[in-house]
C-alpha cells in the first residue's frame, strides 16, 4: 500500500514554506512531526523541518543517521540526485507548469496555432482511418492502407508536440 | 596685480595663448613655478603623506560618543586649525559693492545745487501677513502644463491591446507618445484595419512583445492637432439646412492615406522579420473560461 517511507537518507521535495520547490535529504527524525533535514546541493541549510511540508520522492541515499553535511553531500553527488530528479516526470510536470504560467500573450498565440495545426493533422488521419473502417465493413478491403496513414501521423504528431514545446520554451 | 593675473591664468594648467606684454614675465615666472612643483614632489617623497588620526571620540554605543562637541573641539585642537579662504578674491568682491547713494543736481535758487539720494529706498508699505496668502488656484495648472507620464512597460514598438473604442481587442503597434499624453498607434492598416490613431494609455494593455522600431521615422506633422476631431459650428440661423452642412460622414483625406503608407511601409518591414508576428497582430484578444486577467502574464 505504501511504497515510500520516511527513513534516513530519503530524499524529500519541499512543497511549501520558505524553501518551497527544493530537494532535501532526511538526516534524522526528531519526533512525530519533525525531521532533521539537510540539502547541501540544493541550498537548504541543515535544520528541523515538519513532515507536513515534505513530500517523499523515490530516491534514498545511504548515510548513517546524524551524518554531517559533508557526508550527505558526498552521498548526494554519488547518486547524482539532481540529474535523476530532473529526469523524473514529477520534475518535468513542475517545469511545464511554471513555463505555462510565464507564457506571454504572444506565446499563447503561438501555442494556439501549433495546437490547431496538430489537431487538424490528427483529425485528418482519424477521418481517413474511419473511412477505411467503414469501407471495410461494406467490402473486405486491404489492411495495407490502414498502416500507411499511421506512419505520417506519428511524425506529424512528433513535429507538432515539438513545436508546442518550442513555442512554450521560445521566448524565455 | 598683473603678476597675480598671470599666475591665475596658469594655475588651471592650460597653455595660455602667448601675449606679448606679459610674455617676458612668463618665462621668469614659469621657473619658480616649476621649482616649487619640484620641491613639492621632493618634499612629498621625503616626508610621508600626513596620516589621518583615528577618531578621537571613542564610541559608547552606536551613535553616542564619549565626548561632547566642545570637548571634541578642544581635543581636535580646532582652535589652532581655523582656515580662512584666500583673501584676494574676497577683497575684490568687497570692492565691488554696489553704490548705495547718488548725488543728483537740484534746480531752484538757494537750494544747495545737489542732493544725496539713496538708490534703494526702504519700502513704504509693510504687509500685515509675513507670507502672503496663496491664491485659491495655487498649484492648479492648466491641462497644457500638466506633467505627462508614460508607463514603463510602454516603449516605442510595444504591441498594445486596445480595450475600448471601435477597435477593442485588437493588437496594435505603439509608435510614440504625443504632447497631450495620448499614444500614437498604428495597426498597421493592412494587418488589422487600425489606422494611425490616438489611444489612451489607461485603456490599453501593454504586452511584453516588442517590435524593433529604432530606425522608423515618424513624420513630424503627426500631432494632436492633426488628429483632433473637426466640427463645423457656424450655422447661419437657417434651421432648414443646419443638419446637412455639419460633418455627417467622416472622409479619409489624401494626406492621411499618404501618411499611413509612409509609416506603415517602415513598420511592416520590421514586423515581417519576426515569425508569426503578423498573424498575432491580425488576431484579437479575448477571455474565455478559465482565463483570468489577474493571472495572465502579458
Amino acid at each position: 500500500v505504501f511504497k515510500r517511507f520516511v527513513e534516513i537518507g530519503r530524499v524529500a521535495f519541499i512543497s511549501f514554506g520558505p524553501h518551497a520547490g527544493k530537494l532535501v535529504a532526511i538526516v534524522d527524525v526528531i519526533d512525530q512531526n519533525r525531521a532533521l533535514v539537510d540539502g547541501p546541493c540544493s541550498g537548504v541549510r541543515r535544520q528541523a523541518m515538519p513532515f507536513k511540508c515534505m513530500q517523499l520522492t523515490d530516491f534514498v541515499l545511504k548515510f548513517p543517521h546524524s551524518a554531517r553535511q559533508k557526508c550527505v553531500r558526498l552521498a548526494w553527488e554519488k547518486e547524482n540526485i539532481n540529474e535523476k530528479w530532473a529526469a523524473t516526470r514529477w520534475a518535468k510536470k513542475i517545469e511545464a507548469r511554471e513555463k505555462k504560467a510565464k507564457m506571454t500573450d504572444f506565446d499563447r498565440y503561438k501555442v494556439m496555432k501549433a495546437k490547431k495545426m496538430r489537431n487538424r493533422i490528427i483529425k485528418h488521419e482519424m477521418k481517413k482511418l474511419q473511412k477505411m473502417a467503414s469501407k471495410k465493413g461494406k467490402k473486405p478491403e486491404k489492411p495495407e492502407k490502414s498502416e500507411k496513414p499511421e506512419k505520417p501521423e506519428k511524425p506529424g504528431k512528433v513535429q507538432k508536440s515539438q513545436k508546442v514545446q518550442k513555442a512554450q520554451k521560445a521566448q524565455k | 596685480m598683473a603678476g597675480e593675473k598671470a599666475a591665475g591664468e596658469k594655475k588651471p594648467g592650460e597653455k595660455a595663448a602667448g601675449e606679448k606684454k606679459p610674455g617676458k614675465k612668463k618665462p621668469a615666472e614659469k621657473k619658480p613655478a616649476e621649482q616649487q612643483a619640484g620641491q613639492k614632489e621632493a618634499g612629498e617623497k621625503k616626508k610621508k603623506v600626513k596620516k589621518h588620526h583615528a577618531s578621537r571620540n571613542p564610541v559608547l554605543a552606536r551613535g553616542i560618543g564619549r565626548y561632547s562637541r566642545s570637548a571634541m573641539y578642544a581635543r581636535k585642537a580646532l582652535y589652532k586649525r581655523k582656515y580662512t579662504a584666500p583673501e584676494t578674491k574676497i577683497e575684490k568682491k568687497k570692492k565691488e559693492k554696489p553704490r548705495a547713494t547718488i548725488t543728483k543736481p537740484v534746480g531752484g535758487d538757494k537750494n544747495g545745487g545737489s542732493r544725496v539720494v539713496k538708490i534703494r529706498k526702504m519700502p513704504r508699505y509693510y504687509p500685515t501677513e509675513d507670507v502672503p496668502r496663496k491664491l485659491l488656484s495655487h498649484g492648479k495648472k492648466p491641462f497644457c502644463q500638466h506633467k505627462r507620464r508614460l508607463r514603463a512597460s510602454i516603449t516605442p514598438g510595444t504591441v498594445l491591446i486596445l480595450l475600448t473604442g471601435r477597435h477593442r481587442g485588437k493588437r496594435v503597434v505603439f509608435l510614440k507618445q504625443l504632447d497631450t499624453g495620448l499614444l500614437l498607434v498604428t495597426g498597421p492598416l493592412v494587418v488589422n484595419r487600425v489606422p494611425l490613431r490616438r489611444a489612451h494609455q489607461k485603456f490599453v494593455i501593454a504586452t511584453s512583445t516588442k517590435v524593433d522600431i529604432s530606425g522608423v521615422k515618424i513624420p513630424k506633422h503627426l500631432t494632436d492637432a492633426y488628429f483632433k476631431k473637426k466640427r463645423l459650428r457656424k450655422p447661419k440661423h437657417q434651421e432648414g439646412e443646419i443638419f446637412d452642412t455639419e460633418k455627417e460622414k467622416y472622409e479619409i483625406t489624401e494626406q492621411r492615406k499618404s501618411d499611413q503608407k509612409a509609416v506603415d511601409s517602415q513598420v511592416l518591414a520590421r514586423i515581417k522579420k519576426v515569425p508569426q508576428l503578423r498573424g498575432y497582430l491580425r488576431s484579437t484578444f479575448c477571455l474565455s473560461n478559465g482565463v483570468y486577467p489577474h493571472k495572465l502574464v502579458f
